[in-house]
């Protein structure tokens, strides 16, 4: 059973009034760990919707004029390299940090220092260090944040929990004792504890190992399975191509956003690489030759790029181009460019532009 | 305190403690110090003729008592933000619906606990051994010291009480744990002057003069809490800088 989020009527501020107002009354949360979908209690408005947000530290620019919505149930990558602004975007929708302009919603609720306490009720935060008290037990660490988040049935929860992130049998170990994989995973159980309506994840597999970091990729999942809205914050653009719905590239000011395919299709042109056994005796009068081919290039002997609008069309008509020729074909196949490529090429340019 | 939820000021109070019996140094600390502050008293009781008149002779000895409120909770309550920064655990706990009154009165209480009960376990320990051992006519003078023992009983929850409003205040602003103990302990001591002044005998310890300077300390702490609350601001704890919106 699930119990949705209940509104409160009061709030707290991101460092803001002197006094903090009253907190919702406990116990206003209940049931045990279930399908998310039930705790949307917006329905029909995005989870997250953020518009010219910026924030400054004195004459330092974290991020400035960041604008993007999450609709519900969707994994939303935020990308950017060191010192971006991702970390401080979180904390800033986490009601930690008060933005400088621009406002948002968040779950439902828009973000301000009355807002506060309301919409940490229905958020959930996990750090990149997972931030658990080492010398308490797993089970401790999550009742203690059961209590804060007053929710009933705490047992249960936790139990729910643990289970989630195959952790049921260390329950009573303590968290100094644990591995850092096995932490990010108590991190994330915590993290799911509240039923939360979105789940910040900021860059929950820094610093895993390969295995570590593919058990977090499947808990994720599993959240994604279990309709959780997940905003996940990283560098590591496999992890982002592999988990998420849509993507935004930061770098103090929001380069992109879309699916990691769209943002394929918009910055790269479509392309071919022919491969030959023997160099091509004339490439430039067999490719320029070929209607559906716009430009070509070679990048290695008996190695061809060849710039396409369709690559559908393009595909025969340069495999009966090249065997008209008599070139020996050793294959023909459709250029991919990774979330990488689209990365590097928006935080290359950036750089190039700070460069002039 | 409007708006405070009970629950989540228990959970706090209840993981400190948690906390501090599993860190062998906070509970050697919590056992060693008060068995040196019971020395002066102890001995100075053992040591004086049974004609000392009492009055001069115990004031000071037994009011040394109260540098166990003083000193135990300085240190703890000094740990109390810097330490939960340093060990990773203030954001995660910061990001949950937690106020930040309930917060420090959580981290308050959590100190406050052991301090006066291991305080009071103390006074009791040191009258116990006085009336089991010591010279009739001693003896007799310390129990009839009965300003100078409700001034040991009342000034102990309130000096514990600036003891920790002041090292979480040292502990807001510190960006070590070390410095912040440093500061706090010493930040804890001004209140100790009264103390002297009224060993010593510059200022008569009666009932009335007992009960005038533990109200002027319970006004000077709540003061000092509202000073607390107002420093303890989410975002300077997070990045150091203060929030504001242009």
């Amino acid at each position: 059973m699930t119990v949705p989020h209940q509104p409160a009527d009061v709030g707290a501020g991101a460092g803001g009034s002197e006094l903090e107002p009253d907190a919702p009354p406990p116990g206003t949360r209940g049931g045990t760990i279930a399908d998310a979908s039930a705790l949307d209690g917006t329905k029909g408005q995005p989870a997250l919707v953020v518009n010219h947000l910026t924030k400054r530290f004195g004459e330092r620019t974290a991020f400035s004029e960041v604008s993007f919505e999450v609709a519900h149930r969707e994994v939303f990558g935020f990308l950017g390299p060191n010192g971006a602004g991702k970390t401080t975007t979180v904390r800033t929708l986490g009601t930690l940090i008060a933005p400088t302009s621009g406002s948002a919603t968040v779950a439902g609720i828009p973000l301000s220092p009355e807002n506060g306490v309301e919409i940490r009720q229905r958020i959930s935060v996990m750090p990149e260090s997972p931030g658990l008290y080492l010398r308490l037990t797993v089970t401790e660490n999550l009742e203690y944040f059961a209590s804060l988040y007053g929710l009933r049935q705490a047992g249960m929860r936790i139990r729910d929990a643990l289970e989630a992130v195959n952790l049921g049998d260390r329950a009573g170990d303590l968290c100094g004792g644990l591995s850092k994989g096995l932490r990010q995973r108590v991190g994330l159980a915590r993290t799911m504890l509240s039923d939360p309506a979105i789940m910040f994840l900021d860059e929950p597999t820094s610093g895993l190992d390969p295995v570590a970091a593919r058990e977090v990729h499947n808990l994720i999942n599993g959240f994604r399975q279990r309709g959780v809205t997940i905003f996940l914050t990283t560098h590591r653009l496999e992890e982002a191509e592999k988990l998420c719905d849509r993507v935004a590239i930061l770098n103090a000011t929001l380069r992109t956003v879309g699916r990691p395919e769209d943002l394929r299709e918009q910055l790269f042109t479509s392309a071919l690489v022919v491969k030959t056994l023997v160099p091509v005796s004339d490439p430039d009068q067999l490719f320029t030759g070929i209607p559906a081919v716009e430009g070509w290039r070679s990048e290695a002997p008996g190695s061809y790029v060849l710039s396409v609008s369709d690559p559908r069309i393009a595909a025969p008509e340069v495999t009966r181009g090249l065997v008209s020729a008599g070139a020996d074909v050793l294959s023909i196949s459709e250029a991919q460019h990774s979330l990488e490529d689209v990365y590097l090429e928006l935080i290359d340019d950036d750089i190039e532009a700070r460069k002039k | 305190m409007m708006g405070l939820d009970v629950t989540r000021v228990r959970a706090v109070v209840h993981k400190e403690l948690l906390d501090y019996r599993r860190k062998r140094s906070i509970v050697v600390t919590m056992a060693i110090l008060p068995a040196i502050f019971l020395i002066p008293p102890t001995l100075a009781v053992f040591l004086s003729p049974p004609t000392t008149s009492s009055d001069k002779y115990f004031g000071l000895p037994i009011l040394l008592l109260l540098l166990i409120p003083v000193i135990m909770p300085s240190t703890l309550a000094a740990y109390s933000v810097v330490g939960e920064r340093e060990q990773g655990t203030l954001e995660p706990l910061l990001t949950t619906p937690i106020l930040r009154q309930e917060f420090i009165w959580g981290k308050g209480a959590a100190v406050m606990i052991p301090t006066v009960a291991l305080s009071y376990t103390v006074f009791g320990l040191f009258l116990a051994v006085v009336r089991l051992f010591a010279n009739s006519a001693v003896a007799s003078g310390v129990f009839h010291q009965g300003p100078v023992l409700l001034t040991l009983v009342l000034f102990t929850p309130l000096l514990a009480g600036w003891a920790i409003v002041v090292g979480m205040a040292v502990s807001v602003r510190a960006s070590e744990v070390r410095v912040a103990q440093q500061l706090g302990t010493l930040a804890s001591f001004p209140p100790l002057g009264v103390v002297v002044l009224l060993g010593i005998g510059v200022i008569h310890t009666t009932f009335t003069v007992a009960v005038l300077f533990a109200i002027g300390l319970l006004v000077i702490d709540v003061q000092a809490l509202r000073f607390v609350y107002r420093m303890f601001d989410r975002e300077r704890l997070i990045t150091g800088a203060k929030a504001g919106r242009s």
